[in-house]
């Protein structure tokens, strides 16, 4: 339950729209609501996946950020060719923490830019040429790399470059796939249409791939981890709790991942989705093409663990639904003493919530499991149909908001006063300076992993840490608390 | 006298090109110095000035030397019959990169590098025939050519295409100093061709400022990649380049046009015989229909 009632929240979502000329008002209002779990369709109540407003400091990204930045970017033995100007490759290296292991510059390049460096000259003249160059000279240095994909940035759809020759020449060439993505910035309102342009172009040129090699030896226990990235560690400290459940993981989609996992997953009996919205499309399409079925899952916290572990074990026979008891059982001890000792510490803290497109309802499990509460949640560029699935994870009366401008998420923590929000890079210091306890929940603020009951122990301390810093008690200027004698004052005249 | 900058427009194929060089050269005679800056990918605007087949073009050297950073003012900058000085922005082969972009950079450099603050007295744009992009409108933007001349001819399609580009002068018109200056008729002859076209001129609210007769020596002389002036100053065809010159060196009308609708278009091309009266009873039927019935 919030604190506050369902007319608190929403005269809160009014007086909040005043501050907009009518024109935004009307828009801002469908992005805003106060959670009713009696509602079954999200867009009843929230509409999402539009245009952002223009001034309102959307805190966004662009498809270039979901395609290169997202799906494509951890798969370790490619080279993913950030095409066009240096800065979009520039500021998006690195960045995300998909770790994985590897000697980066020999058989990965994960943490490595490259990119075609375009000048005024490439604009005009266009710049397939430069790219079959970049190409043949990555195939030179790297000799073991798997692949290479064509990342589009903006300009390369303004001027035309026909990358999909390129890409088709170099392919036979070299005799490795070489994956044009036409994942240009300004398509799209956010950073999820490059996840679907990524995922589209892993169905048309990488899945296909071993389609008529019968040569892997499969096993009734195959899976494959579908859109967990690997941040700090995250697939590794999933990966092991179901290889203890006897199944065999087969490709990790794409945090520690390798383009050969990736074509080998239409072999696999079963795929798990961790993050549905990046991931989904090329979940369906393998549903469609090869049958296999896909399943949502959440190794947030050990409830959602635990319920999650027993739904993938329902999908194989009774020695793996005994495995995933007697993996629940093991981690018992270890999770509950993590409780013990951090539940007393945080129970009862209030949290906000606004990050991509799956953590905002999938981290809610570790934070009730340590007795904190949810009270206002919202995605960057979720569809309905993560609302959808976030509307019974809310209590009634909590705050939903999509794609929230700055300064609604100003004006909302200033109000429900949270004692920690989760969010992004660029709304942590801001909230910082106004006091609040601050987590940054895409990269877990370069701590990690948070999957799995390894990573539900250092959840569990990281919150703890930042939420109970005792720097929080001195947010005011020595010289600017009142003194011993005006305090006395003050509790006299009380 | 602050330098004069103008802009040819027309159609692709109209001639816009030859007349450039060949009125530049009646300036040159009667004493302007003029520059000719070629804006178009084909860089065919300098030739018959240089007697060359391309001139070098700015954005060739460029991307041979690095950048355009790399490139001074005297590598790009030709001179050539009457010390007219020539410049091409060039740009990428059909079908590849940006050409728009090629004519941005181009003028960007050329302002940047101080081509404009030498003792000019006209600049001429000689700009590709379609303004398919923002980069084909540079040559009118702020503080660019403020004269547009739209060269046409008593053809259906120069006539479309010349009210075309008067919206499109409108447009940077409202927010920048840019008029239409007269539209010249390079004459193909067509019947009543001077009438119409002065009756075009007259609708889109500025003048025929003058009618170039069509005359076998434009083709002799360009074969020779010389204009008519130089090839042969006494022809009466070279007279005509140095009136031309003449009246747009003594132009006073610049107007913001007033572009008519394609009805009016039409019932002016009907007026003047050059397009028939529409037969509704005949659209979309084929031939293989017509003989039928």
């Amino acid at each position: 339950m919030s604190t506050m009632t369902l007319e608190e929240t929403k005269a809160l979502i009014q007086e909040v729209l005043e501050a907009y000329p009518d024109k935004a008002r009307k828009d801002r209002a469908k992005h805003l609501a106060a959670n009713d779990q009696s509602v079954e369709q999200s867009k009843k109540c929230i509409i999402s996946n539009r245009k952002s407003q223009p001034g309102v400091m959307t805190i966004r990204g662009c498809a270039y950020a979901g395609s290169k930045g997202v799906v494509w970017g951890p798969i370790k033995d490619m080279v993913h060719i950030s095409h066009g100007p240096v800065g979009c490759g520039a500021y998006s290296r690195a960045g995300r923490r998909n770790y994985y292991t590897g000697h980066t510059g020999v058989n990965t390049f994960g943490t490595m830019n490259f990119t075609s460096d375009f000048q005024e000259k490439d604009i005009v003249f266009g710049g397939d040429k430069k790219l079959e160059k970049l190409i043949d000279e990555i195939e030179q240095l790297f000799p073991l790399v798997k692949g290479v994909s064509v990342q589009s940035e903006c300009p390369i759809g303004l001027i035309g470059d026909d990358i999909e020759a390129v890409a088709k020449k170099k392919t036979k060439e070299h005799g490795k796939p070489v994956v044009p993505v036409r994942c240009e910035g300004f398509r799209g309102v956010s950073q999820s249409l490059g996840h679907h342009i990524a995922n589209d172009a892993i169905r048309d040129h990488v899945l296909g791939n071993r389609d008529d090699d019968e040569g892997f030896e499969t096993s009734p226990y195959d899976v494959a981890i579908i859109g967990d990235y690997n941040i700090g560690g995250d697939a590794w400290s999933s990966r092991i709790l179901l290889e203890e459940m006897g199944l065999r993981v087969v490709a990790q989609w794409s945090g520690d991942g390798t383009l050969p996992e990736m074509e080998l997953t239409p072999k696999v009996k079963l795929n798990l989705i961790h993050c549905y919205r990046s991931m989904n499309y090329i979940s369906r399409y393998m549903e469609e093409r090869y049958g296999i079925p896909w399943m949502e899952y959440n190794f947030f916290g050990p409830t959602k663990i635990a319920e999650s572990l027993r739904k993938i074990a329902a999908f194989f026979d009774e020695t793996i639904q005994a495995n995933a008891e007697r993996v629940i059982a093991k981690y018992r001890t270890e999770y509950e003493a993590v409780i013990a000792k951090y539940r007393p510490r945080l129970e009862g803290k209030k949290v906000m919530l606004y990050v991509g497109g799956l953590r905002p309802r999938h981290v809610i499990g570790a934070y009730e499991d340590l007795g904190m509460e949810v009270v206002g949640t919202g995605y960057e560029f979720a569809h309905n149909d993560d609302y959808d699935r976030t509307i019974q994870e809310m209590g009634n009366a909590t705050l939903l908001y999509d794609d929230v401008t700055g300064y609604e998420f100003e004006a909302f923590v200033k109000r429900v006063k949270p004692d920690l929000i989760g969010s992004g890079i660029k709304e942590k210091y801001i909230f910082q300076k106004m006091g609040v306890p601050f987590r940054q929940m895409h990269s877990w603020d370069y701590s990690g992993p948070y999957h799995g009951y390894d990573g539900f122990a250092i959840f569990a301390r990281d919150m703890d840490m930042t939420v109970n810093n005792p720097c929080w008690n001195s947010m005011q200027a020595p010289w600017l608390k009142p003194t011993a004698v005006e305090t006395e004052a003050i509790a006299a005249s009380a | 006298m602050a330098t004069r900058q103008c802009a040819i427009y027309g159609k692709g194929g109209i001639g816009k090109s030859t007349t450039t060089q060949n009125l530049v050269a009646g300036l040159a005679e009667l004493g302007k110095r003029v520059m000719i800056v070629g804006c178009d990918p084909k860089a065919d605007s300098t030739r018959l000035i240089l007697h060359s087949k391309a001139q070098e073009t700015i954005m060739q050297m460029a991307a041979d030397a690095g950048s355009v950073e790399d490139l001074e003012l005297e590598d790009v900058l030709k001179v050539g019959f009457g010390d007219i000085k020539c410049v091409e922005s060039g740009g990428p082969e059909p079908g590849v990169g940006c050409a728009g972009r090629g004519v941005i950079t181009a003028i960007n450099f050329l302002e940047e590098e101080g081509a404009y603050e030498e003792d000019l007295d006209f600049v001429f744009y000689d700009v590709l025939g379609d303004v398919v992009c923002g980069g084909f409108a540079m040559p009118i933007r702020e503080n660019k050519a403020q004269e547009i001349y739209i060269v046409c001819s008593g053809e259906m399609m120069a006539m479309y295409a010349a009210n075309n580009i008067a919206k499109g002068i409108v447009k940077y018109a409202s927010s920048g100093g840019v008029r239409l200056a007269g539209l010249i008729c390079n004459s193909r002859n067509t019947a009543r061709e001077d009438e119409l076209i002065m009756e075009l001129a007259r609708q889109l609210g500025t003048q025929m400022i003058h009618f170039v007769p069509r005359d076998n020596i434009v083709q002799r002389a360009e074969i020779r990649r010389m204009t008519v002036i130089e090839y042969d100053p006494k022809s009466g065809q070279a007279d005509e380049y140095r009136t031309l010159a003449q009246k747009i060196i003594d132009n006073q009308m610049f107007v913001v046009p007033t572009p008519i609708s394609m009805d009016a278009l039409e019932d002016l091309l009907m007026e003047f015989g050059v397009l028939e009266e529409e037969d509704e009873s005949i659209v979309g039927k084929t031939a293989a229909d017509e003989a039928v019935a």
